[in-house]
């Protein structure tokens, strides 16, 4: 039996009559006490006896690769093997590619790619004899430079509609600015890791991974064997971010060394390789347009992007993505091109599309406020589109003015003068900035299974917890539609052989998988409705009590002493194409610009957001201040330099690329606008995983420019930018 | 090279190859994986564990120069059941994913006992007298523990509050 | 990492005879060493520890502080006497690293640390400072922690201490015990070594000689001020800093010692920019000479012309918070 579901059109709202209590709670992460205690274990833990230790060799160059002295390798004390083969991948797939990346590794397609893994009985001679490993690496070299080649237009995000050039000509206030972004890196704490092992045909990888599902045919596929035949294990997930999404090489060549070894091989990136062979976020080249009339109101908008990536890669970072539906505008043009260069393989990489193009976008909204002399706040009111600006169909919801209204009220925004270079504390100028958030909603399918028993309940799919809160939300749901506490739901998490969920990413594992399990545990609702004779909307179920009408039984009597296993299965449907579907916030920032220095300091950061259904208000404010945060590292401190000779990343760990740590964050407020979004699915809840990053650092920018003048449109804003700046 | 170290009041003999840090010593040979690799460089302080009762990064330190060293690891911070500090975590949300977070749980250990010492920092105003659990002496003191889930806000809750009890 | 020979010396001689060897290297907290030996970046055949010698004492003596070689950073920078009468050197060594690495991090290593060029950590470019003779990658390449001043041709690298500076500003003595013959005492221009055509060789230690103390006389100075410009707010190495110490008498500066970060292979100290200031009057004139000074010979790559800008105005700044 399975409860299945195509979200074609609205859901009830069922969630708010249930009985339980649970949802939408702040409610602490059932698995948090195992990793306060070092309990939880990742992918390179809980090694299996007889394991072996196996180390990448990154190719420092471009080229065709030989292995000079491979033989003496072998020859080193401890090794076991030395692997060079052709299932091995270029890079990492991309997110729900399903099938393998490009494989090989006879030629090194970029600086800094995995070309061979060598094998040892430990890992300090695994490493010692990869960095001995001396490679040869001949012909000729790709370009490096995204400005320097001819680009390739990528036709599904061109827009155009009207006379841009006439609607800037004919505009009351316009803006014209080119910004630039770096590329970027996820930096997971845990690095990527494999451990493999056969057994007959069969291989098990314990592995760090977003999307199991589609990892267990991405692996299956770059091995030449049958998915069946592929196990994937991944508990606990030390952050991804993107990274992560897709089968990566230590997987593919733990797996191919396991076989050939008969043991285990334990593969870990270094925290180098991490940079370079799962996949960055593009640069980006954004040219930025916007024509407004007398009383702001868009009459063109123009955001024609350049971004790169390797040659057949699939995927290209979406940066005009929020751009479609953000803003009216009737003249536009949206276009994107993309350079086929030899950087390492750009992905996606927290909220891919909006991190970048609604952060540039919305500093070039505050460089138009500028021009026309209107508040900020009330530039974005008076441009919110009653309809999809370009599909002409309605929104499922629209939250960006009542989002901006409530983040603008507990900032204490209109307290502000709008004067440039007003407030001035010693050294340091203090100015406040803010943006708009926007970040499209998915539902992707996925099916759980649901257990019900005297005990209480189980939850079961592969989904992950890449730490975004899905052992709590789902052990709500379940428990909320079941009426169980929440210490008698269990969720088992990670597992190919458990129902395949919708993994990880895009935001929408929460109301993909969420939606399944509610489905899963709606089944359950049917049959104990069932049992009792009446319907399941009449239903109340509480703390294992069932009541119906007068008659209340405790569950454990309905069951009998039997199982119930519900299965739910939810499919994106018409509502995707029926409505626009978003979610909306607002960001507030206060920053401090020292006059003498050129350093910024965010002096507290207030986010105001709508996403649909909270499905557990703590772990989301957690995703929030997430994606807050790293909008302060994209607006000051993060950005890959790649070398202008060899495409290689020159800042290639976390001394050198520099993620925010603790004193980078000020107090940070995060509210919630509550709203229902019917056209979601059946729980009317959306992500909320990326939302927080999309605008965040344009809040920051917006505030060093009122903060001191200075309009940094090349991110990130570090000392040495903004000092020559403050020095023009 | 043999040593011993006593591990969460344990002790333990080893006999090592000197090239092991005291990270891998605690992950893969004595099957500690509380500790965590998140570089291997000293540059996002996952792998803090507390030696003779200071915080420092195991990955950098050779296990054999340990000898007769007092380890305590996250899996010794819990004493049969988890401490004050440990539960703030999970009451404020202090972490996401959890990888930093036994890093940060040893490093908030070592850091309030050198705020109770009366160490200064980069940030407090004076280098005589007393540091509070102000949110800059927090945020300063912890930057040496990097979370990219960024849970910044929910881990000084957690030490403030811990702190403040105890 | 290569394969090495451990052995613990159990006191200063027995240290000096072991790393006299060819391959050996002393290591002390090893935040530095280890991370190096990892990348293979270097690759010693022999570590000689040096962290049971008792080196770690801070003792008054001969009117000054005599710190130990393997004295901790944080131990030195919470030590009373540091923070009493050298401020500036505790608040150098707070601003550096994060708490776990200052518990580790030894005075000697601190003084001996390497440098961040990127492209010296990386094994697979070229660097003469690393393979004397196979060039440098940094030059053309991409530059934001490098030198301006005190470079050469060969090399750009930059030494990245904070300590070492506020150590420079106040006439640090750096004491030696070679292998073979008498202790030496090194001030602290004549311990480091400039690049040149030999940017291989950073200090003038020989094989065996040890490092045992750090001789900090009686502060001439009692304004002290270090100052780190960085692109975070922690946790990261310095773009520019400073290191003041002065002293006024009468509205006039009666003595000033200035060292600076981020600037040179070497803590920096520029004698001209102290005999400027000593005897005059500060003004923002004043301050402005000093860096012309300063800078007057300074080399910028194209990634580190900011560091102009920037150091003459964090010299302005440390010195008007330090003369008001």
């Amino acid at each position: 039996m399975s409860l299945d579901m195509k979200v074609d059109g609205k859901s009830k709202n069922r969630a708010d009559d249930l009985a339980q209590g649970i949802l939408g709670t702040p409610m602490d992460r059932p698995e948090g006490l195992l990793k306060v205690t070092g309990e939880a274990l990742y992918a390179a833990e809980d090694l299996p006896g007889n394991c072996t230790f196996g180390m990448l060799v990154s190719a420092p160059a471009q080229g065709d690769v030989t292995l000079s002295n491979e033989a003496e390798i072998r020859d080193m004390p401890g090794v076991l093997a030395v692997i060079h083969d052709p299932r091995m991948v270029r890079n990492a797939a991309q997110g729900t590619m399903d099938e393998a990346p490009v494989q090989g590794v006879d030629h090194a397609a970029y600086a800094g790619q995995a070309v061979a893994l060598v094998v040892a009985e430990s890992f300090e001679a695994a490493r010692h004899a990869a960095q001995s490993v001396k490679l040869g690496l001949s012909g000729e070299e790709g370009p490096i430079d995204p400005q320097a080649v001819e680009t390739e237009e990528s036709e599904g995000n061109r827009f155009v509609r009207g006379d841009l050039d006439k609607a800037m000509a004919s505009a009351a206030h316009t803006v014209d600015a080119v910004y630039t972004t770096p590329s970027m890196t996820s930096a997971p704490m845990e690095p990527h890791a494999a451990v493999a092992w056969w057994d007959g045909d069969k291989v098990t990888v314990r592995a760090s991974l977003q999307m199991l599902k589609y990892n267990r045919n991405e692996l299956a596929d770059c091995l030449g064997i049958d998915s069946e035949n592929v196990r994937l294990l991944s508990p606990y997930v030390g952050g991804g971010f993107g990274s992560k999404l897709g089968i990566s090489p230590e997987a593919v060549a733990a797996a191919i060394a396991a076989r050939e070894l008969g043991r285990p091989v334990r593969v870990v990136l270094h925290r180098r390789q991490m940079f370079e062979v799962v996949t960055r976020r593009s640069e980006t080249r954004q040219h930025i347009r916007l024509a407004a009339d007398g009383d702001g109101r868009l009459t063109g908008l123009g955001h024609e992007v350049l971004v790169s990536n390797l040659p057949d890669e699939p995927f290209s970072e979406p940066v005009t993505q929020g751009t479609h539906f953000a803003y009216p505008a009737e003249n536009r043009l949206i276009r994107k091109e993309v350079a086929r260069i030899h950087r390492p393989a750009a992905g996606s990489v927290r909220a891919p599309g909006e991190a970048v193009g609604v952060t540039t976008f919305e500093a070039a909204m505050d460089e138009l406020a500028c021009a026309a002399g209107m508040d900020p706040v009330e530039l974005r009111l008076r441009n919110i589109p009653e309809k999809d600006p370009e599909q002409g169909i309605p929104f499922s919801s629209h939250m960006l003015e009542p989002t901006l209204r409530e983040g603008a009220e507990r900032f204490g925004w209109f307290d502000r003068d709008p004067e440039l270079r007003a407030r001035r504390e010693g050294e340091w100028w203090i100015g406040t900035g803010m943006a708009a958030a926007f970040r499209v909603n998915i539902l992707s399918e996925a099916q759980a299974r649901v257990r019900l028993t005297a005990g209480g309940a189980v939850v079961e799919t592969d989904q992950t917890d890449i730490g975004t809160g899905t052992y709590a939300i789902l052990t709500q749901i379940a428990g909320e539609l079941l009426g169980l506490p929440a210490d008698k739901v269990e969720t088992r998490l990670g597992d190919t052989d458990l129902p395949p969920g919708s993994g990880s990413g895009g935001s929408w594992g929460a109301a993909s998988t969420g939606s399944a399990v509610w489905l899963a545990a709606m089944e359950l609702r049917q049959r104990i409705a069932d049992a009792m004779g009446c319907d399941e909307a009449e239903l109340t179920l509480k703390d294992g009590q069932a009541t119906c009408g007068n008659v209340t039984q405790p569950l454990e009597e309905i069951l009998g002493g039997e199982s119930l296993v519900g299965h739910g299965h939810v499919k994106p449907g018409d509502a995707l194409e029926e409505v626009m579907q978003s979610t909306y916030g607002a960001h507030f920032a206060e920053v401090a610009v020292n006059d003498v220095t050129g350093e910024t300091r965010v002096r507290r950061m207030l986010g105001c957001f709508a996403a649909g259904r909270i499905l557990n208000e703590k772990t989301a404010r957690s995703q929030c201040h997430g994606g807050m945060i790293w909008g302060i590292g994209m607006a000051l401190t993060e950005g890959v330099t790649h070398d202008r000779r060899t495409g290689r990343m020159v800042n290639r760990d976390l001394a050198e690329y520099h993620v925010p740590v603790n004193a980078d964050v000020p107090p940070l407020e995060v509210h919630f606008v509550e709203e229902r979004d019917p056209w979601a699915g059946p729980m009317q809840a959306k992500g909320i995983g990326e939302l927080g990053i999309c605008g965040a650092g344009a809040a920051v920018l917006n505030a060093i420019h009122h903060a001191c003048g200075v309009r940094i449109r090349d991110l990130p804003a570090t000392p040495d930018k903004v000092l020559a700046g403050l020095l023009q | 090279m043999t040593l011993t170290l006593t591990v969460n009041g344990t002790e333990r003999q080893l006999e090592l190859d000197p090239r092991v840090t005291l990270l891998d010593a605690l992950r893969v040979h004595l099957d500690l994986t509380g500790s965590k690799k998140g570089c291997d460089h000293g540059q996002c302080g996952a792998c803090t564990v507390l030696v003779n009762g200071r915080r420092i990064n195991s990955c950098l330190s050779l296990a054999v120069m340990h000898d007769g060293d007092e380890i305590t690891t996250v899996e010794g911070l819990a004493n049969g059941k988890p401490g004050e500090l440990q539960q703030a975590f999970v009451e404020h949300d202090g972490f996401q994913c959890g990888y930093c977070t036994p890093g940060q749980l040893c490093s908030a250990t070592g850091m309030l006992q050198e705020l109770a010492e009366g160490w200064p920092s980069h940030v407090s105003e004076t280098l005589e007298g007393e540091y509070g659990l102000t949110e800059a002496e927090i945020s300063e003191r912890m930057s040496g523990n990097i979370c990219r889930c960024s849970c910044y806000p929910g881990i000084n809750a957690a030490i403030r509050q811990a702190g403040e009890r105890a | 990492m290569r394969p090495f020979d451990y052995t613990r010396a159990e006191n200063v001689s027995d240290a000096c005879a072991a790393a006299f060897a060819p391959e050996a290297q002393f290591i002390a907290g090893g935040t530095n060493l280890v991370d190096l030996m990892k990348l293979e970046v270097m690759a010693p055949g022999e570590l000689v520890d040096i962290n049971r010698l008792g080196l770690d004492r801070i003792e008054e003596s001969d009117g000054g502080l005599r710190v130990g070689a393997t004295v901790t950073n944080s131990d030195l920078a919470a030590d009373a006497r540091i923070r009493q009468d050298y401020p500036v050197l505790s608040r150098a060594l707070l601003a550096g690293a994060s708490g776990q690495l200052r518990n580790k991090a030894t005075t000697g290593g601190n003084l001996l640390q390497r440098t961040r060029c990127p492209y010296f950590y990386d094994t697979d470019s070229a660097c003469n400072k690393r393979s004397p003779g196979a060039g440098c990658a940094a030059i053309g390449g991409e530059t934001r922690n490098h030198a301006i001043l005190g470079t050469s041709e060969h090399c750009i690298a930059l030494h990245p201490s904070d300590m070492a500076v506020a150590m420079r500003a106040l006439d640090a003595r750096i004491e030696v015990q070679p292998q073979d013959g008498p202790a030496k005492a090194y001030e602290m221009d004549r311990f480091y070594c400039l690049p040149g055509d030999t940017p291989h060789i950073e200090t003038v230690l020989e094989p065996g000689d040890l490092i045992t103390s750090v001789w900090l006389p009686a502060p001439k100075g009692t304004r002290q001020v270090y100052r780190k410009v960085r692109d975070r707010a922690s946790y990261a190495f310095a773009l520019v800093s400073v290191a003041a110490v002065i002293e006024m008498e009468e509205g006039r500066i009666s003595h000033a010692s200035v060292a600076f970060g981020g600037l040179a292979p070497m803590p920096w100290r520029d004698v001209e920019v102290d005999a400027l200031l000593a005897g005059a009057e500060p003004s923002a004139d004043l301050f402005d000479e000093a860096a012309d000074i300063l800078l007057q010979g300074a080399q910028p790559q194209e990634g580190t012309e900011f560091k102009l800008p920037l150091a003459r105005r964090a010299l302005r700044a440390v010195l008007e918070e330090a003369t008001l």
